[in-house]
């Protein structure tokens, strides 16, 4: 039985009205060349590639459901389903990584009922061999080079359909050199991801934690969690910061005052506070009101909600800030005065002559503050006004690990997962925000 | 000048009121102040008469916003809005609502311990970043600046947490150059500071050197540039007599703004290495659910960085000579 999350049923409405914003970008001449642009630039497509495997992981993750299964109704994913068999692998505490043994020394029954100080086999990790200490390299070649085979296969088909598409059409993009680029890279992520699931089933390929649980597992789920951050909040500041900001810049007078007023009050705050009362109020909210939050999930899902929503309050004063300064250059403009002087509605000039010459500030944005919003919640999880501690988020992964570091030898997974994902996400984000804003920013594009 | 200045102190009162409203109504009016005594008290088992004694002591037993029961004037100034808000106007930040202590003489002590933490950090960071910035410009369109510029973008995507953690771990645990955390004070203090100003410095080279090289490039496109280079200076000559002095201005100004902050301290880097500054002092209010704190330091961050757009302005006008203040 399929459950909606808020989160869930916001994710899809921004994949709706991400897709019909796409296809009003497409129709619009003037916003062909910045495209193409962005098209033809390598750095920007291999990014954005990258930041496509992570959005569909993330989806996967947001098509929620309850399990069928008589005793336990607890409300799982799309990807736990599929990923069922390391969620449920537990371990005891922690080992390393690709590790057979646990990371602490244990009594244990030996032959002749004596008792024996040593590092106990994992339960799960590398289970299915008999000697791990001569077999386990070869074992992990041979899964990883299967791994990447089979990846090799099964990207390869639907590449070869796509080329007999193409072969005819000299032009086609996938011809040209970043076209290649990104099949290539395509390629070796479908390779990369195959591996991991097959390596994966047979060991706990970055350790596990405290609690025995898989950190790869934990770093996947996370995924959802930061894109969730990093979009959601632009839904949220987007419509504030549109329609306040064009209003104020195009309406002089008390509305320009009015609103001048609320965003300079919001950015005095310092944002970090204004965030840990928000959060602090939402705890007590929820504290008193633990009848409005029956499952441990839909409470977790409500403060991450409430997270999106309290950061994009907090963050759309600069984008405000910018389209009003952006108006109010626009509505002295030649063709905005003879628009108001043919009679053009008002409402009329603000959708056809405003908005579409603010939208490349928009659009720059909402790509330049997905990856801060990303750092941002690993922050915030840190000082414990972030998402929910029960939440698999980079930052409640680094919370719980970072005291791990003075054990000797130092328990380094846990963060070191949390990096990598953490670190190709906002990096593919970083550098595809600095292709597009190069592409859309009109005083860039002079210098071609 | 003078009139400038009392102008926009005064506009600034207006902010004030609003910001002291946005945390009333957040910590107030959603939860009302039983909700907050019954969560400091502990959740359960808690009487009636407990949670009167904790509004009490504390002065939270008056109505919020409006009092029916009082006379004239008093129907406003015998409310929690009233003796909250007002007193923070003159820096009476009252008592803290988990331990009773008084928070203005918490605020005097913890500053500077905050300040001997952010103000290295930023002088530090900005030579370095400027450095680096000049570094590329001079070497455009080459394969330092192309590495710099990947460098900068990959030092931005790797999260301040990791730089924290990081660095304790090498020079704390590893080479043990360091003491990983604490804080002592006078000049003991040095070597418990050192460690937070460099991560800060390196967490901040990505951005800020990635800042100021816009910067430098917008000003190197500029008539006077290549009027100087025209004269037959050489392209340092250029960029350090000329370059380096225009661009100074939106720095300089950029730096002026978040001067006053430096006294709220980083709330990170201070819990990391238990530095007894006001950064921890506000996370320590976040986590103990302190609401007089969290709000005393709302406030005060809205004055400081109201008090910084002033600054700005006046700068402005120091180093700019064409801007006049109206």
């Amino acid at each position: 039985m399929m459950v909606v999350l808020w989160t869930d049923a916001l994710i899809y409405l921004l994949l709706i009205s991400g897709s019909g914003f796409w296809l009003y970008m497409r129709g619009r001449a003037t916003m062909q060349r910045p495209i193409r642009k962005v098209g033809r630039s390598k750095t920007g497509m291999v990014s954005l590639t990258v930041l496509l495997l992570f959005v569909c992981i993330g989806l996967l993750d947001s098509i929620h459901f309850r399990t069928d299964e008589e005793r336990s109704n607890e409300i799982i994913s799309l990807l736990d389903y599929w990923a069922s068999p390391i969620r449920q692998k537990s371990e005891k505490t922690y080992s390393a990584p690709f590790s057979a043994y646990l990371f602490g020394k244990e009594l244990m029954a030996a032959d002749e009922g004596k008792q024996v100080w040593g590092y106990p086999r994992l339960k799960h990790g590398a289970a299915h061999l008999a000697d791990p200490d001569s077999e386990l390299a070869d074992d992990v070649l041979i899964k990883t080079l299967t791994g990447l085979a089979e990846g090799l296969v099964f990207s390869l088909l639907p590449l070869g359909l796509l080329w007999l598409l193409v072969r005819k059409r000299e032009d086609a993009w996938l011809k040209q050199s970043t076209g290649k680029t990104v099949i290539a890279v395509v390629v070796v992520l479908i390779s990369v991801v195959f591996t991991a699931i097959e390596l994966s089933a047979h060991y706990h390929i970055l350790g596990t934690d405290k609690v025995g649980e898989d950190v790869f597992y934990q770093a996947v789920k996370s995924i959802r969690t930061g894109l969730v951050i990093g979009t959601l909040t632009t839904l949220v500041m987007l419509p504030l910061a549109i329609v306040f900001g064009i209003l104020a810049g195009f309406f002089h007078g008390w509305l320009d005052d009015v609103i001048q007023y609320i965003y300079t009050t919001l950015n005095s705050v310092p944002g970090v506070l204004l965030i840990a009362a928000s959060i602090l109020m939402v705890q007590v909210y929820m504290a008193n009101h633990p009848d409005d939050f029956t499952s441990l999930i839909v409470r977790a899902d409500m403060r991450l909600l409430f997270l999106c929503l309290i950061l994009g309050v907090t963050s759309w004063t600069g984008l405000c800030r910018m389209l009003r300064a952006e108006t109010l250059k626009l509505r002295e403009m030649e063709y905005v005065q003879a628009a108001r002087a043919l009679g053009v509605k008002q409402g009329m000039i603000l959708y056809k002559h405003i908005l579409p010459n603010v939208m490349h500030i928009i659009i720059i944005s909402v790509v330049l503050d997905f990856s801060s919003l990303v750092l941002a919640e690993a922050v915030l999880s840190y000082i414990n006004i972030g998402v929910d501690p029960t939440t698999y988020s980079w930052g409640n992964m680094i919370n719980g690990a970072r005291l791990e570091m003075a054990r000797e030898p130092a328990v380094w997974w846990s963060l070191a997962a949390a990096f990598l994902f953490m670190f190709t996400l906002v990096l593919a984000a970083n550098l595809f925000a600095d292709t597009v804003r190069d592409a859309f920013d009109p005083r860039r594009a002079e210098h071609e | 000048m003078i009139h400038y200045i009392i102008r926009r102190l005064i506009y600034a009162l207006p902010l004030l009121i609003g910001v002291n409203i946005l945390t009333f109504v957040l910590f107030f009016v959603v939860n009302s102040p039983d909700d907050m005594a019954r969560m400091q008290l502990g959740q359960k088992h808690v009487t009636a008469q407990a949670v009167d004694n904790w509004k009490k002591q504390r002065g939270y037993d008056l109505p919020l916003l409006w009092n029916d029961a009082g006379q004239g004037l008093e129907t406003v100034t015998q409310t929690v809005f009233y003796q909250k808000s007002v007193g923070l106007f003159w820096f009476d930040f009252g008592i803290s609502d988990s331990d009773k202590r008084n928070i203005g003489a918490d605020i005097k002590q913890r500053m500077w311990p905050s300040l001997a933490v952010a103000l290295p950090s930023l002088v530090l960071g900005l030579l370095v970043n400027i450095t680096v910035a000049l570094m590329m410009v001079l070497f455009r369109n080459s394969y330092l600046e192309f590495s710099g510029v990947v460098l900068c973008v990959i030092l931005m995507s790797i999260s301040s947490l990791f730089y924290i953690i990081g660095g304790q771990f090498l020079f704390g645990k590893l080479l043990r150059l360091v003491p990983i955390s604490g804080y002592d004070g006078g000049f003991n203090a040095i070597k418990f500071v050192v460690l937070p100003v460099l991560i800060g410095v390196v967490s901040g080279i990505g951005s800020g050197a990635r800042w100021y090289r816009t910067l430098f490039l917008e000003e190197v496109e500029k008539d006077y540039v290549r009027t100087a280079r025209a004269k037959g200076l050489s392209e340092t000559q250029t960029l350090f007599r000329h370059v380096v002095k225009n661009a100074m201005i939106p720095i300089l100004t950029g730096v002026v703004v978040v001067l006053p902050l430096l006294f709220m301290g980083s709330l990170i880097m201070e819990s990391f290495f238990s530095i007894p500054g006001l950064g921890s002092y506000t996370i320590d209010a976040i986590s103990s659910q302190d609401f007089a704190i969290v709000r005393s330091m709302v406030f005060l961050g809205s004055v400081l960085y109201i008090f910084g757009l002033l600054l700005t302005d006046i700068s402005y006008t120091l180093v700019d000579p064409r801007v006049r203040l109206s």
